[in-house]
């Protein structure tokens, strides 16, 4: 059929490239995605103005109340900051998306053959690579301060905290595919969510400071498993069991996203 | 290069409410290198066929090739073959526009040169050199639609579908677009499927005309054809008494060609004028004039009026297909 027409065609022929066809239709949505944060830095710089306020007006009054004990409230503080960066930055990933879907971008991109799990990994890769591009800079802004660096350890926090960032963020792509078109769920949950999840975690001030009934709460809340080990992490030790609840926590959120995420994605989006 | 049989989407809704019957048993077959225009009121399912045939939906019942692949078994093959332009932007507000084309130009497996180099040559031949390093929400209507069609365009398909393409536009933007639209085609050999709701645009336009209602082809034909077989032209002429009108209605009669629509409703700059079916305006121009001065009816202005589409959809229909469209 329509053979007299296709010869003469540059019509995209099927990939000759010895890169997986997944591979780079990742690294096209990836690229897509962080082109605008490379442009205009200032839009991811903005969303560290509140951590970073934090850290520097909020962080010396802990000194002053005992937090962290004898590793030093910096010790204890930072890797909170770092916690509350990836709870608001991934969790309002989806915002972009939601707006794609709004307008026309999104249904533009599912007509092309672009990969539909690729569209999801690419776009929870950038939620990534922001996330640590951040997360290094808060940290080289806190040595002055007196935090102490250990590297072995702050990498791994770092990725931890990464992985958790492609979850929570691929959970909130979900929201905005559940979303559209109204996208008022997507207001709701976020805006429901991320305050109890926040105080929760001990991020500000130490849940042991708290009664019990509290940290009982505390417990099911993945982000204060999180915060936990990224503080046991950012300490230079490896041993506490505190390490492997968060990984584990930070696993489930990422599987969690990814999963649902892609079958969403998958089945198309209905606007 | 479009063929579709039995197509059907039925949604479902929500509490215990009835089904949606959007597509009704859809059939089209379309060859390569037509202009088709879609046309039908809202609701009609234009926009859910559109969505079909582009694999954006799975249709309930019913299948289709597109571009001679199955949109079910391998809808990877007719996203490869076709572009879509939709109603919406397709075109993000937080990406550079050069950004987008390079993006869409690699989702259909270009190289990074080969997509930037058919970006450039999209914005150099659809005029947006000037406009490629800004985001859309700098843009015009005009321009924004520019950038839309450049976006289904960069991987060449040999099929594009284009979803009111010129609605919302001011009149000079509307024909610029038309004018990209058809020097593309003519320069690429591309098959055209449209919808649009600007009945003219499809008249003078489109080489076939497929009007849809309540999920269902009714009509099917070059615009002339529709014209010719479904409405036929009238004369209208203003009395000077309405005491006359039965008359003169008398007299139209004998005046209409045996395919005429028992109904034509006069242009609304005409509101109270009496429509006389005839077969040719110009010729039967004279010879109604005379009848009606021998009956006696005193006409006090005349004027032959050629169909419409939008008179063909009244034919069959017995509704304006302007009327249940949405004032923009």
């Amino acid at each position: 059929m329509s053979t007299t027409t296709t010869a003469a065609r540059p019509s995209a022929p099927p990939s000759a490239s010895p890169v997986p066809r997944f591979v780079r239709d990742v690294a096209t949505v990836f690229t897509r995605e962080i082109t605008p944060s490379v442009r205009e830095p200032l839009g991811p710089l903005f969303t560290l103005g509140q951590p970073l306020l934090l850290l520097f007006f909020f962080g010396p009054l802990l000194g002053t109340v005992g937090a962290g004990g004898d590793q030093g409230s910096w010790q204890w503080f930072v890797p909170g900051v770092l916690v509350m960066l990836a709870l608001f930055g991934p969790m309002m990933a989806g915002y972009t998306l939601l707006m794609e879907l709004l307008g026309g971008a999104m249904e533009r991109m599912l007509v092309s053959p672009l990969n539909r799990t690729a569209m999801l990994i690419g776009r929870a890769l950038k939620e990534f690579a922001l996330l640590l591009a951040q997360s290094v800079l808060i940290v080289l802004l806190a040595v002055p301060l007196g935090f102490e660096l250990y590297p072995l350890g702050l990498l791994a926090g770092l990725l931890l905290l990464a992985v958790f960032g492609v979850g929570l963020g691929s959970l909130s792509f979900l929201l905005a595919m559940k979303a559209a078109p109204s996208g008022e769920l997507f207001y709701g949950v976020t805006q429901l969510a991320v305050f109890p999840l926040m105080l929760l975690s001990g991020v500000l001030l130490p849940m042991d400071f708290g009664p019990g009934w509290l940290q009982a709460v505390a417990l099911v809340n993945p982000v204060a498993h999180i915060a936990d080990a990224m503080r046991t992490l950012f300490a230079g030790s490896f041993t506490d069991p505190s390490i492997a609840w968060g990984a584990l926590s930070a696993a489930v959120v990422a599987a969690l996203g990814l999963i649902f995420g892609t079958r969403a994605m998958r089945r198309g989006v209905g606007v | 290069m479009i063929h579709a049989r039995g197509l059907s989407r039925t949604f479902t809704q929500k509490r215990g409410r009835p089904p949606v019957e959007a597509v009704r048993g859809l059939d089209l077959d379309m060859e390569a290198g037509t202009l088709l225009a879609f046309l039908g009121p809202n609701g009609a399912g234009k926009s859910t066929t559109l969505r079909m045939l582009t694999t954006l939906l799975p249709p309930t019942y019913g299948t289709a090739t597109v571009a001679g692949c199955d949109i079910a078994a391998d809808p990877d093959g007719v996203r490869r073959r076709i572009g879509y332009v939709s109603q919406k932007n397709s075109a993000s507000d937080s990406h550079r526009v050069r950004d987008e084309m390079v993006a869409q130009g690699k989702a259909y497996g270009m190289t990074r040169a080969r997509a930037r180099e058919r970006a450039d040559e999209l914005l150099d031949r659809l005029e947006l050199r000037e406009l490629a390093d800004r985001t859309p929400t700098t843009l015009s209507g005009g321009q924004r639609r520019r950038v839309d069609i450049a976006l289904g365009l960069v991987h060449a398909p040999e099929l594009l579908f284009l979803d009111e393409p010129s609605t919302g536009l001011d009149p000079h933007s509307r024909a610029e677009i038309w004018e990209f639209i058809l020097r593309l085609r003519e320069e690429n050999g591309m098959t055209l499927f449209l919808t649009t709701h600007y009945l003219e645009e499809a008249d003078d336009m489109a080489e076939r005309v497929v009007i849809v209602d309540r999920g269902r082809t009714i009509a099917d034909g070059t615009p002339d054809r529709l014209k010719a077989d479904l409405a036929s032209d009238r004369i209208e002429l203003a009395l000077r008494d309405e005491a006359d009108a039965a008359r003169a209605a008398e007299v139209a009669d004998r005046f209409a060609p045996s395919s005429a629509p028992s109904s034509s409703p006069p242009s609304p700059s005409m509101a109270s004028a009496l429509p006389v079916p005839v077969a040719n305006a110009d010729t039967a121009m004279p010879e109604v004039l005379t009848a009606m001065e021998e009956a006696g009816v005193k006409v006090t202005a005349a004027r032959g009026v050629r169909p419409t589409l939008d008179d063909v959809f009244l034919a069959l229909t017995g509704r304006s297909l302007t009327e249940e469209e949405p004032a923009e």
